[in-house]
């Protein structure tokens, strides 16, 4: 049996002290395996953007406990575990595409001749290889966010969390990136944590669905996504496809009602 | 085909991305003779007008030269006293650059300082603040005093603190205005907080850094210039116009101002330069239609 990429156990986070406490998560038990997509869904508020940060120890729980690769969070962002994409692609404005892709290298050592033949490899991957001494400013949100990609990956982390990443861009786009997350996917053997309030995109992405609910976050159910794992545009016309948004859908409404019993 | 092959063949054909190539947004040549004419023109002009207007109006009105010399006055004596004011500019541009270099040296020490250290920058800020806003200028007898009157390190000594204020302020400021995700980003990353400053800080910090340079590089000649009319050796700028002006030599006194605005420009102009070899990413290269 091998470790676990992420294993929380009665994981909950609450913010703030005193009377201005709020309980964003609550005993959360959450176990992914390695070449998991799991995407986490539910209406805002519900804490799937702060079990995301948990995980990437951007903030640190308050109860539970959380091992990635086996490792406390911390140990594993100081040891380059998890490649992060936000819901802004955060490129910074002053570093071409290229210079960007390179930020991790740059910062964990790598040299000068690795550090470009990995990152123009990353570019070819994302198919921006033409791109690399553009200024970001220069690029589509799309462009943009690939650029992003390719930076979380640079660094050939075991795990990939996405915040939201296509949250900004319009329907067409959205669709040809979620394609490519997914042939990223399969082609780096990587497992990926994936945020998103969009029911159909979790269902075209994931192996399983976590659905939250709020007040306070918490896992009402999970959805084990049978579809087969390389998926194209006619996945998105598949009978099955709809089936699974539609328990999706009802698994989030059960969630919205349970909340408020 | 495998079904994987049809994937990849499918995401290639609706690659809408590759049609975006041509359209992408050009960076703006900002030294090309055609945008500089189309940008300066109308500027060039309200000059020609203001220039022609007052020669016109001291003619017109049989204004007398100590109260306002003509233009063509003013060029004259430009022109033939060019050797003098020259040499007495070259000698207050050292003042005007030397404390420049000084104080804006200082002034970037103090700011990576402030930004690294809470306490100190707490503890300091409001104190250079202050003292940004009282007029600094009023310390050159004092620092004549110090820095012995007939060396041109009391002049320099004034300009370096004219000039800090404004640049170590402004620099603190840019150093600290980040990007939260920014931070967050290198936080994912576990950069240390000397990775951030280099990778992070600094470059969100050169814009503010070179607005302040601009302003003092202004500063620098009007700081080197007033300090000299507290005294000191006579072969400079300052010391010149109160000389030329005491004698009634009003076209020669504005020859000189002529010659310290044309220095200022230069400098000024040099440091945009500097500014646009250093950030060629910045917001106001970029092509505006």
């Amino acid at each position: 049996m091998t470790i676990p990429v992420v294993e929380a156990r009665g994981l909950g986070k609450t913010f703030g002290s005193g009377t201005e406490q709020t309980e964003a998560l609550r005993g959360i038990d959450l176990v992914i395996s390695s070449g998991d997509f799991v995407s986490l869904i539910g209406p805002s508020g519900c804490g799937k953007s702060t079990l995301l940060r948990l995980i990437g120890d951007l903030v640190s729980p308050s109860t539970g406990t959380l091992a990635v690769n086996g490792k406390t969070a911390e140990q594993a962002r100081v040891d380059r575990d998890y490649g992060i994409v936000f819901q802004s692609a955060t490129l910074l404005d002053w570093r071409t595409v290229e210079k960007n892709v390179a930020l991790p290298l740059e910062i964990m050592g790598f040299g000068d001749e690795e550090r470009s033949n990995r990152s123009r490899a990353m570019l070819d991957l994302v198919q921006l290889g033409m791109f690399k001494d553009h200024y970001p400013w220069q690029l589509s949100g799309g462009m943009q966010q690939r650029v992003s990609i390719a930076r979380a990956l640079a660094f050939e982390p075991s795990l990939l969390l996405m915040d939201e990443p296509f949250g900004a861009l319009d329907e067409m786009t959205r669709e040809l990136m979620q394609q490519e997350v997914l042939r990223l996917w399969d082609e780096t053997g990587t497992s990926v944590v994936f945020v998103t309030h969009s029911i159909p995109e979790a269902v075209f992405l994931s192996t399983r669905v976590v659905v939250m609910s709020p007040r306070p976050g918490r896992i009402s159910e999970e959805i084990t996504v049978e579809l087969p794992r390389l998926r194209n545009q006619d996945t998105r016309e598949d009978a099955r496809y709809f089936q699974l948004i539609t328990e999706v859908r009802e698994a989030l409404r059960r969630g919205e009602t349970g909340a408020g019993s | 085909m495998t079904e994987r092959d049809e994937v990849i063949a499918e995401t290639a054909a609706t690659d809408v991305f590759a049609a975006f190539e041509g359209d992408l947004p050009a960076a703006k040549r900002w030294w090309s003779p055609r945008d500089l004419g189309r940008q300066y023109l109308p500027a060039l002009i309200a000059f020609l007008l203001v220039i022609l207007t007052w020669e016109a109006l001291t003619r017109l009105l049989a204004v007398e030269t100590f109260v306002l010399p003509k233009p063509s006055e003013v060029m004259a004596s430009f022109f033939e006293t060019a050797s003098v004011i020259w040499a007495a500019g070259m000698r207050t541009l050292l003042e005007a650059v030397g404390g420049f270099t000084i104080g804006v040296t200082l002034a970037v020490i103090t700011s990576l300082a402030a930004a690294r250290w809470v306490g100190f920058r707490e503890g300091m800020l409001p104190f250079a603040i202050a003292a940004n806003a009282t007029p600094i200028v009023a310390l050159a007898p004092i620092f004549n005093n110090w820095f012995s009157i007939t060396s041109p390190v009391s002049k320099m000594a004034v300009v370096a603190v004219v000039v800090y204020f404004p640049v170590m302020i402004n620099t603190t400021r840019g150093l600290l205005e980040v990007e939260p995700a920014e931070l967050e980003l290198m936080r994912s990353l576990a950069a240390t907080p000397a990775e951030v400053t280099r990778r992070v800080r600094v470059p969100r910090a050169l814009p503010f850094f070179f607005a302040s340079l601009k302003v003092a590089s202004a500063l620098s000649l009007i700081a080197a210039i007033v300090a000299e009319y507290f005294g000191g050796p006579q072969d400079v700028l300052g010391q010149y116009i109160i000389n030329r002006a005491n004698l009634f030599q009003f076209p020669d006194a504005w020859a000189a101002i002529l010659v310290a605005s044309i220095l200022g420009i230069v400098f000024y102009l040099l440091i945009l330069g500097a500014e646009r070899v250093l950030m060629p990413w910045h917001v106001s290269l970029r092509a505006s239609d």
